[in-house]
C-alpha cells in the first residue's frame, strides 16, 4: 500500500505519460483535423474536447451536424453515444472516498473521467491508500486532458500537413487503444462482460441503432453479472 | 449561434450522465453486488462500443474497408498479446498496418 503523497504523484505522472497522454494527443490530432475539414471553428474543437471529453460522442456530434441533423437530434445522439459515463462514474467514485464536506468537488472530478483514467484507477487504486487516490486521479486526468486539448489544436492547425491516410490512422488508434487497454484486465467478470458486450453491441446497433449502447450495457452487463455469480457459487 | 448551442448541447448531454453518476455513486458501497453490476455494465458497454467503432464506425473510418479495419484491429491485438501484454507495440503494429494498407493496397 502506497502512503507517500510524492510517490503517488510520481506514479500518476509516469502512468499518464507512459502511454495514455500520447494516445490522447494523437487521437485528438485526428479529431482536430476532422473538425477543420468539417469547416467548424478551432474554439469549438477545443470546447468539444475539454467539455465532452469522450471521443465517440465528439465524433457523433461533428458527423451528425455535417450530415445536417437538427440540433435536438445531434444532442440526443451525443447523449446516447456517451451513456457509458453513467455506469463508469458510478463504479469509479466509490473507490475515491472523500470527506463529507468535499462532496461537491466530485461533480468537478467526474468531468475528468475517461476510459484512460477509469482503467488506470481500477488497476492502481488497490495499491494506493484511499486518501491519496484523488491525488493520483487528478494528476493523471490533468495530464491526459492537457494533451488531449493540445492534440486537438495541433490537429486543427496542421490539417494540411497531415496526410489523409495518417489522420484516419489516428482516429483508428482510438478503438484499438481502448481494446488493448481493456484486453489487459485480469478480472474474470470484466473479461466476460467485454466478450458478451462486443457481439451484443453490433446486434443492438443493427436492431435499434439509437439505444444500442444502453441496451448493450443493460443486457450484456446483467448477463455477465449472472454468469459471474453462477461461477462463484460453483467455486464455493 | 447555432454552433454555440450545438457545442453547449453536446457538453451538457454528456455531463448529465456524469452528474447522475455522481449522485448514484454516493448511495453505493464498493462491497455491494450493485457495485459489481455497474462495473460489468461499464465493461459490457465498452466492449460493445469498441466492436461498433471497428465494424460499423460513425465518421471518417467508414471510408476504409471493413477488411482493413478488422485485419489491423486483429493484428494490433495479436501484437499486444505476443509482446507480453504491452500496449505500445500492440497499438503501433495495428495503426502501422492500418496506414500502410491504405497507402499500398488502397483497393482492399
Amino acid at each position: 500500500m502506497i502512503v507517500d503523497p510524492r510517490e503517488v504523484s510520481r506514479l500518476a505522472c509516469r502512468d499518464a505519460i507512459s502511454f495514455p497522454a500520447f494516445t490522447l494527443l494523437f487521437s485528438m490530432i485526428g479529431f482536430g483535423s476532422l473538425v477543420h475539414q468539417s469547416d467548424l471553428p478551432l474554439l469549438m474543437a477545443v470546447a468539444l474536447t475539454a467539455g465532452i471529453w469522450g471521443l465517440p460522442g465528439q465524433l457523433t456530434l461533428v458527423e451528425m451536424h455535417v450530415a445536417g441533423a437538427s440540433l435536438f437530434f445531434v444532442v440526443l445522439g451525443v447523449a446516447l453515444a456517451n451513456a457509458r459515463f453513467l455506469p463508469m462514474v458510478v463504479s469509479f467514485m466509490p473507490l475515491m472516498p472523500s470527506r463529507s464536506s468535499n462532496r461537491a468537488s466530485r461533480f468537478v472530478l467526474a468531468q475528468m473521467l475517461s476510459i484512460n483514467s477509469w482503467a488506470a484507477g481500477l488497476r492502481r487504486f488497490p495499491d494506493i491508500t484511499p486518501e491519496l487516490r484523488r491525488r493520483y486521479y487528478v494528476l493523471f486526468g490533468v495530464i491526459c486532458m492537457g494533451s488531449g486539448v493540445l492534440g486537438t489544436v495541433i490537429g486543427f492547425v496542421t490539417v494540411k500537413l497531415v496526410p489523409h491516410e495518417i489522420a484516419l490512422g489516428l482516429i483508428f488508434m482510438n478503438p484499438l487503444f481502448f481494446a488493448v487497454l481493456l484486453a489487459g484486465v485480469t478480472s474474470r467478470s470484466a473479461v466476460t462482460a467485454l466478450l458478451v458486450g462486443a457481439p451484443l453491441g453490433l446486434f443492438f446497433h443493427v436492431i435499434v441503432p439509437d439505444l444500442d449502447l444502453l441496451l448493450t450495457g443493460a443486457v450484456g452487463g446483467t448477463l455477465a453479472f449472472l454468469i459471474d455469480r453462477r461461477r462463484r457459487s460453483k467455486v464455493l | 449561434m447555432t454552433l454555440v448551442l450545438l457545442t453547449l448541447g453536446g457538453i451538457g448531454a454528456t455531463y448529465v450522465w456524469r452528474a447522475v453518476g455522481v449522485i448514484f455513486a454516493t448511495k453505493i458501497t464498493t462491497d455491494s453486488p450493485v457495485f459489481l453490476w455497474v462495473t460489468v455494465v461499464s465493461y459490457a458497454m465498452l466492449g460493445g462500443l469498441i466492436a461498433r467503432m471497428i465494424v460499423m464506425p460513425i465518421g471518417p473510418l467508414i471510408e476504409v474497408s471493413l477488411t482493413v479495419r478488422l485485419l489491423s484491429f486483429a493484428t494490433g491485438l495479436a501484437g499486444f498479446f505476443l509482446t507480453g501484454k504491452r500496449i505500445f507495440p500492440g497499438v503501433i503494429i495495428g495503426v502501422g498496418l492500418f496506414i500502410s494498407l491504405q497507402y499500398f493496397y488502397p483497393d482492399i
